[in-house]
């Protein structure tokens, strides 16, 4: 089973929360954490894993030799993304904003455009305390991160719980690293701020037909729109964490929740049982 | 006219309410909300929007099972794993268009998409220009390229001082388009070892572009024993800690009463270091 756990908005806990569930299940589980934050991962901090191996990921960028170019300009005009330009006898790649879909390179009619990687972030693996760790992180200047993703991504084995840490957002990284769950939690926090990233997480998560449930982080914070939100669309609310020093005072020197506190444990074992019979009656019932 | 972005790496360490804020306290300025999908700013500012645009880019391919013959080819040569069965999956799609120029029936065409909204508000703290990319959509950084890019010409016809940005958490595209050209990044920070790390690495990014950065430190009491840290790296960085905000619920109260935080609680401390830090800025950047 595949456990994405997202927010929309950032800073809500999901790195608390995901390696809080991590850290409870071991015991019981084969757990793998997949960190697809790989603009900012944190697992890393609470979860202090071993690195044992690191993978670079590489984009295909064009390399266009000039000696044979005719310069006729096919490549500029099929790039979708503007990352080749013809300008009289000159060839500007501008490998950025390449994203390796390999069109110049195949459709160049003097095939004089190979393609080179170029490293645009690196995969690690490693082991903490029984878990199986994998990180993406993305190469401070390159702004692409679903190719790092992907990579994670490739390490899934069906024997594990998967426990997959997602970016804030909406756009095309989080879609990237949420596909192919079983279930998304979201984590949000009792704010408008919360609510309003909470709705378009929600619709993200609908649009891929993953089924999804609420973690409340700091509860008592703000006001009670998201618990009558979740009731409202039919959401399980499954776990709600207070709004507590203690919690965010382990936090902040990157102890993990169930270490400073086990008797958190019991209710991230409950999590994923529910979880697990949300997943389990939907897959009965696919049409639902 | 200037153009301030603020950043921070990790999402949720108050970059919104930072902004909010200096909405109230800089004169003269255009307002611009660069984190198109998840944009709050604008339930802070009770925006009234006078401009309402589509914001098309990108294509998705889309095969005309008529035409297509099944050959497999668009299948084999597609890097995105878009293609399967002879249909696109327009959530893998990213548009290259590869697929349609192979394709020997011309049975794939590629069609625009309505990748967001962009809108221009008045508030009473001036202009606000914000945006709302789709659902799953990518382009997120031309997005971004295209609300700053308004902010320019706003802030151009009204002689305007000041541009200030709320930036979007990460360090990836959106980001990227967010900060290039920018005059500053206020990196907004916590004192907790994730904020730590990731304000590194946003630091590594500005340098990276070539933009100066300053660092605010929200909640800085927390965990002094982190904020000493920042205060240490930043100071082997050559980076100014221009504000060290006390952690206070009238911050979060504000936004449940959707005010700037210094417009709902002018008296607290947290508005006086908000003020010194805008004083900070405009030493720095004049």
């Amino acid at each position: 089973m595949i456990i994405s756990v997202a927010s929309g908005k950032g800073g809500t806990g999901k790195t608390l929360v995901a390696t809080s569930l991590a850290l409870s299940l071991k015991d019981g589980h084969k757990v793998m954490v997949q960190d697809c934050d790989v603009e900012e991962p944190n697992d890393h901090i609470i979860l202090k894993p071993v690195i044992t191996d690191r993978e670079p990921v590489f984009n295909l960028v064009p390399r266009v030799d000039e000696e044979k170019c005719t310069y006729c300009g096919t490549c500029a005009r099929v790039c979708a993304f503007n990352a080749i330009a013809v300008i009289n006898e000159h060839v500007l790649v501008f490998p950025q904003m390449c994203h390796g879909c390999g069109a110049c390179s195949y459709l160049c009619p003097e095939k004089v455009i190979t393609e080179i990687p170029k490293e645009i972030g690196v995969v690690e693996r490693g082991e903490a305390d029984g878990i199986s760790f994998v990180q993406g992180v993305l190469t401070i200047g390159e702004a692409m991160a679903p190719p790092v993703i992907r990579k994670v991504k490739e390490y899934s084995n069906n024997d594990y719980t998967i426990i997959r840490d997602v970016s804030p957002g909406t756009s095309c990284p989080v879609v990237e690293s949420i596909k192919g769950s079983d279930f998304c939690l979201l984590v949000t926090e009792p704010t408008p701020f919360g609510l309003n990233d909470l709705i378009l997480a929600v619709e993200t998560v609908k649009e891929l037909g993953i089924p999804c449930g609420i973690v409340i982080n700091r509860a008592g914070v703000g006001d009670s729109k998201v618990a009558d939100y979740c009731v409202k669309e039919g959401i399980p609310l499954l776990l709600n964490i207070p709004l507590s020093t203690d919690i965010a005072s382990l936090y902040s020197r990157g102890i993990p929740l169930v270490e400073g506190m086990p008797q958190w444990r019991d209710s991230f074992i409950k999590l994923e049982k529910q979880i697990k019979e949300i997943v389990s009656e939907r897959n009965s019932n696919p049409q639902r | 006219m200037k153009e301030i972005v603020i950043l921070s790496g990790k999402g949720g360490t108050g970059k919104t309410s930072v902004v909010g804020s200096l909405a109230v306290l800089v004169k003269n300025k255009v307002l611009v909300d660069c984190d198109v999908d998840a944009a709050d700013l604008h339930l802070l500012l009770n925006p009234e929007t006078k401009e309402d645009n589509e914001f098309w880019s990108g294509q998705t391919a889309v095969i005309d099972e008529n035409k297509c013959i099944q050959c497999g080819l668009c299948q084999d040569i597609c890097r995105f794993h878009a293609i399967k069965n002879y249909k696109v999956d327009p959530l893998s799609c990213e548009g290259c268009g590869f697929c349609s120029h192979i394709c020997k029936v011309e049975a794939i065409t590629m069609q625009d998409n309505l990748s967001g909204y962009w809108f221009v508000s008045d508030t009473k703290y001036g202009p606000l220009v914000h945006a709302r990319l789709n659902i799953a959509e990518e382009n997120s950084g031309k997005l971004v390229a295209e609300v700053r890019k308004q902010a320019r010409q706003i802030a151009e016809k009204q002689n305007s001082d000041y541009i200030i940005s709320d930036g979007p958490p990460g360090i990836g595209c959106p980001v990227i388009s967010s900060l290039s050209g920018a005059r500053i990044a206020l990196l907004v920070t916590e004192p907790t070892l994730s904020g730590i790390h990731d304000l590194e690495r946003v630091i590594s990014v500005c340098r990276h572009f070539g933009i100066p950065a300053m660092v605010c430190i929200n909640k800085y009491d927390i965990n002094l024993d982190n904020s000493h840290q920042i205060e240490n790296f930043c100071q082997k960085q050559g980076v100014y800690v221009i504000a060290r905000i006390p952690f206070d619920t009238v911050v979060t109260e504000a936004i449940v009463h959707g005010m700037p935080v210094v417009e709902y609680s002018p008296e607290s401390k947290v508005t006086g270091e908000l003020q010194n830090m805008w004083v900070n800025v405009l030493d720095f950047i004049t």
